[in-house]
């Protein structure tokens, strides 16, 4: 048994996503093993070095998930993270990490059934893309931020 | 791994079974095992149930035994007792933010196939609650008062009964309801299952009990605009539409309706489902409340051609000496502040021309149920007689019950109220016409207090019950017993045979759905729908007239498909759960707000931009930003965006969750 098991570092808002996890659990709705939730308030409040932070300490992607547009509970805070999630994918592609590692779903508090199809399908392809950094190019070329100063 | 926020910390992490609901699926002891182990934890245990007094004494003991100061509880969502736990924490000592709720039950052991990884993904969620709470500091929470005005949206019997109790306990109720009058679908029916009381003789009391009420603001044919705010202080913004009439001059006497340019009523009334013919000016029905006269712009000659001789005006005036009609009236906008919301807009009916096969809109004779209630009733258009559309008396009813409900087609859901009120229906046209009365069905439910015992006296009463899906109506004739009547084709799957019964009149037991705008409301609110539209309540079993929104409650058919009673109990606990916030005067609210650390401001204003709740102002001297704690509902969005990292969000600081995102990445 030497099939790769991937991590994956869920981000989610208290307000939709994480409720529709709390959800599948209620409905007993099984789904890959492979996510870990960290959960926020609000998906604007997950800063890209999130993202970055979890590929440096053995994430190999990162599932952000927040409310549908127009449903954040603070009003818009989605649509400040999806900025920043577009130009963070820009910029991953550029350092030669795939950018299919990160990826943004809205799922409300209902849609239990989506979030299970979501963490399936990216696992499986998190498992094709294999583990963090089998895509990076030999010579770095952006030194992603040192472990030590971010929680200083 | 850092020494956090300066303390030592000394950890306590406890590990609950839930009966068999973690502990069948997560090998809990070696969780318990590894996070003793886990640096700064001084001591680890399990409990079968931690949420329980005993569960909660553990934590107790050991903050003043072992002096601990940080306090990890992995047991179920934090949304189901992450409140309890941080109780107990401030009961033993320590300052309830000290504290970290990690779930291994809704999203570990309820939702993991093997046993092996459940207890691995257990381990690294309490792994990273463990680097997480280093960083956890003391914080303070903020009060503030509640107002104890209370805001219900709709009208109907839940609406009416949640208004009432509040009212009654001495608080200001504003109740806002879209129609001409209260009393939602109930006003519509003659008689209600079991008991057969008659449905005006115990609502119209309670109608007039809301008007007549100095604590109750009823606000009809109006709508909300907008709300804002948070638990304890919403604003409200209501919209008055204008009815064309002035509602503390006119009396409900009808002669303006009397007078209208009509001589007889000509176009269809919304109250009686269509079946009844209304007048531009008119009153939606006798028992309305308020009683109050309204005109419709679409249908009144003023409006459309402002050519008419505007009698009813002139009656109105001359007559009766009121001077209540004002064709220049526009709607009006007014605010209010309450510190609770009860959302009470009920249910749509299932529209029936979904379902072509059953003919309702092709076939005159094909009837829903609604439009059958208002048949039946003694003060709809037939004065209670049972009448066809041409005038005939029904010598044989077929009723089809399930009609859209228990279908996946349409809607999966049972609509629980079809099934005893087809009886209810069976009953009052057989008593009232001696027809013979055929019930189509899947199954009867009619679990309830004296519904069986209802069903069974139907029974004994000679009503006909076919078990099947009925699969057509048709007028396609074939035996001279057949020729002039609808047929419905069924399979009687008791039988096993496919029959066809001709009859006169077919009435569809049409299902319970969400209003078209519930969508809209639950924007408006902020709160949750279910998949199938229905408003989603906190908790199924122990939070069932809560939102995930504090001080905001539901009741009543828009929570689900209930009856009047259901409807009724559930009013009351709305009203009893906005009571309880209420006269605490004061709530705490959650310390996950903003803060702005000065030195590393560098007033780049970008933040300021970004609140949604321009929570940030500028100090100009200082040149920093300043966020105002009042405003704030700690999203982090602006800490999320600050280049200069001067901003953090307390309970959810970087160094927390890049601790908490280290922590779950270890196992
Ligand atoms: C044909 C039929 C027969 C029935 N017979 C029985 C019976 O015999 N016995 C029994 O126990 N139950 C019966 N029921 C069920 C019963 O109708 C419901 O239990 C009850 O009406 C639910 O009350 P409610 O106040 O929640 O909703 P509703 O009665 O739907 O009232 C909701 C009110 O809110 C208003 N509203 C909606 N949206 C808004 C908005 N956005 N803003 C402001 N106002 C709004 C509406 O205008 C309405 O007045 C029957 C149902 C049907 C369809
Ligand atoms: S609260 Fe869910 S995205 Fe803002």
């Amino acid at each position: 048994m030497d099939t790769f098991e991937p991590k994956i570092v869920g981000l989610f808002c208290n307000w939709c996503t994480y409720l529709a996890a709390d959800l599948a659990g209620i409905s007993r709705m099984k789904y890959s093993h492979n996510l870990r939730i960290v959960r926020v308030m609000c998906s604007g409040r997950i800063h890209p070095e999130f993202v970055l932070w979890a590929f440096r300490n053995g994430a190999d992607g990162v599932l952000i998930g927040g409310c549908h547009p127009g449903d954040c509970h603070y009003i818009e805070g989605n649509y400040k993270n999806l900025r920043r999630f577009l130009l963070l994918r820009k910029l991953l592609e550029q350092v030669g990490i795939d950018p299919r590692r990160v990826r943004l779903e809205w799922i409300s508090a209902s849609e239990a059934d989506k979030l299970k199809q979501v963490v399936n399908d990216f696992a499986e392809t998190l498992r094709e893309l294999g583990p963090f950094g089998t895509e990076l190019p030999e010579e770095p070329v952006l030194d992603i931020h040192p472990k030590e100063e971010a929680v200083s | 791994m850092k020494q956090g926020n300066g303390t030592v910390p000394r950890i306590g992490v406890y590990v609950c079974h839930c009966g068999t609901n973690i502990a069948g699926n997560v090998d809990v002891k070696a969780v318990v095992d590894f996070a003793s182990k886990l640096p700064g934890v001084v001591v680890a245990r399990e409990y079968k149930y931690m949420c329980s007094d005993p569960g909660q004494s553990l934590i107790k003991n050991d903050i003043r035994e072992k002096n601990l100061n940080r306090v990890i509880v992995a047991s179920c969502s934090p949304h189901l007792h992450e409140h309890t736990f941080r109780h107990a924490t401030l009961e033993g000592g320590q300052n309830p933010y000290l504290f970290h709720m990690v779930n291994i039950r809704e999203q570990v052991s309820w939702v993991t196939e093997d046993k092996m990884s459940a207890t691995e993904k257990a381990k690294a969620l309490v792994e990273a609650a463990v680097y997480r709470v280093r960083y956890h500091e003391a914080l303070e929470t903020k009060e503030v008062p509640v107002n104890p005005d209370v805001l219900i949206i709709g009208g109907g019997i839940a609406g009416i009964t949640a208004a009432l109790t509040l009212a009654n306990a001495g608080k200001k109720v504003y109740l806002v309801e879209r129609d001409y009058s209260i009393g939602g679908h109930m006003a519509k029916f003659d008689k209600t299952f079991p008991t057969l009381d008659c449905a005006s003789c115990i609502l119209t009391p309670k109608m007039t009990a809301v008007k007549d009420h100095p604590n109750i603001h009823l606000f009809t044919y109006s709508e909300i605009l907008e709300i804002d705010g948070y638990v304890g202080n919403f604003t409200a913004r209501i919209l008055k539409k204008p009815r064309y009439v002035i509602e503390d001059r006119c009396i409900g006497c009808y002669v303006c309706v009397e007078h209208c340019v009509y001589k007889t009523p000509k176009f269809p009334s919304e109250f009686d489902e269509g079946l009844g013919l209304r007048k531009p000016v008119f009153i939606p029905f006798p028992q309305a409340v308020p009683l109050i006269a309204a005109i419709d712009p679409e249908t009144c000659i003023e409006f459309k051609s402002h050519r008419c001789k505007k009698t009813c005006q002139e009656a109105c005036r001359d007559l009766v000496g009121r001077d209540a009609i004002d064709f220049t009236q526009r709607e009006e906008v007014v605010e209010v502040q309450v510190g609770a919301i009860i959302v009470a807009t009920g249910f749509k009916t299932f529209d029936a021309r979904r379902i072509p096969e059953y003919g309702y809109g092709r076939y005159p004779n094909v009837y829903t149920s609604l439009e059958i209630e208002r048949l039946v009733n003694s003060s709809g258009p037939t004065g209670g007689e049972i009448v066809m559309r041409d005038g005939r008396k029904p010598r044989r009813v077929g009723i089809i019950h399930c009609v859209g409900s228990r279908d996946r087609n349409f809607n999966p859901w049972c609509s629980r109220v079809c099934c005893m009120y087809s009886l209810k229906l069976a009953h009052l046209v057989r008593e009232r016409t001696g027809a013979e009365v055929y019930n189509f069905y899947i199954d009867i439910r009619t679990p309830g207090k004296g519904y069986e015992e209802f069903y069974e006296k139907l029974m004994q009463e000679g009503v006909h019950f076919i078990r099947g899906k009925v699969a057509e109506v048709t007028d396609w004739t074939i035996t001279p017993e057949e020729t002039g009547k609808l047929v419905i084709r069924v399979e009687d799957s008791l039988v096993g045979v496919v029959r066809r019964i001709p009859v006169d009149m077919v009435i569809l037991s049409v299902g319970l759905e969400p209003r078209d705008d519930a969508e809209e409301v639950r924007r408006q609110l902020n709160i949750s729908c279910s998949s199938e539209g229905w408003f989603l309540e906190r908790h199924p079993k122990l939070a069932p007239v809560s939102t995930f929104t504090d001080g905001i409650f539901i009741a009543g058919a828009c929570q689900g498909p209930k009856d009047i009673p259901d409807t009724v109990a559930q009013a009351g606990a709305a009203a009893a759960e906005a009571l309880a916030l209420i006269d605490r005067g004061s709530v705490e609210l959650e310390p996950n707000i903003a803060v702005i650390d000065e030195q590393k401001c560098s007033g780049c204003h970008v933040c300021i931009a970004l609140c949604p709740y321009s929570a940030i102002a500028f100090n100009e001297e200082k040149n920093v930003a300043v966020i105002n704690e009042a405003l704030c509902k700690g999203c982090g969005v602006c800490v999320g965006t600050c280049p200069s990292k001067a901003i953090t969000q307390q309970l959810f600081t970087d160094e927390e969750l890049l601790a908490e995102i280290e922590g779950v990445l270890l196992v």
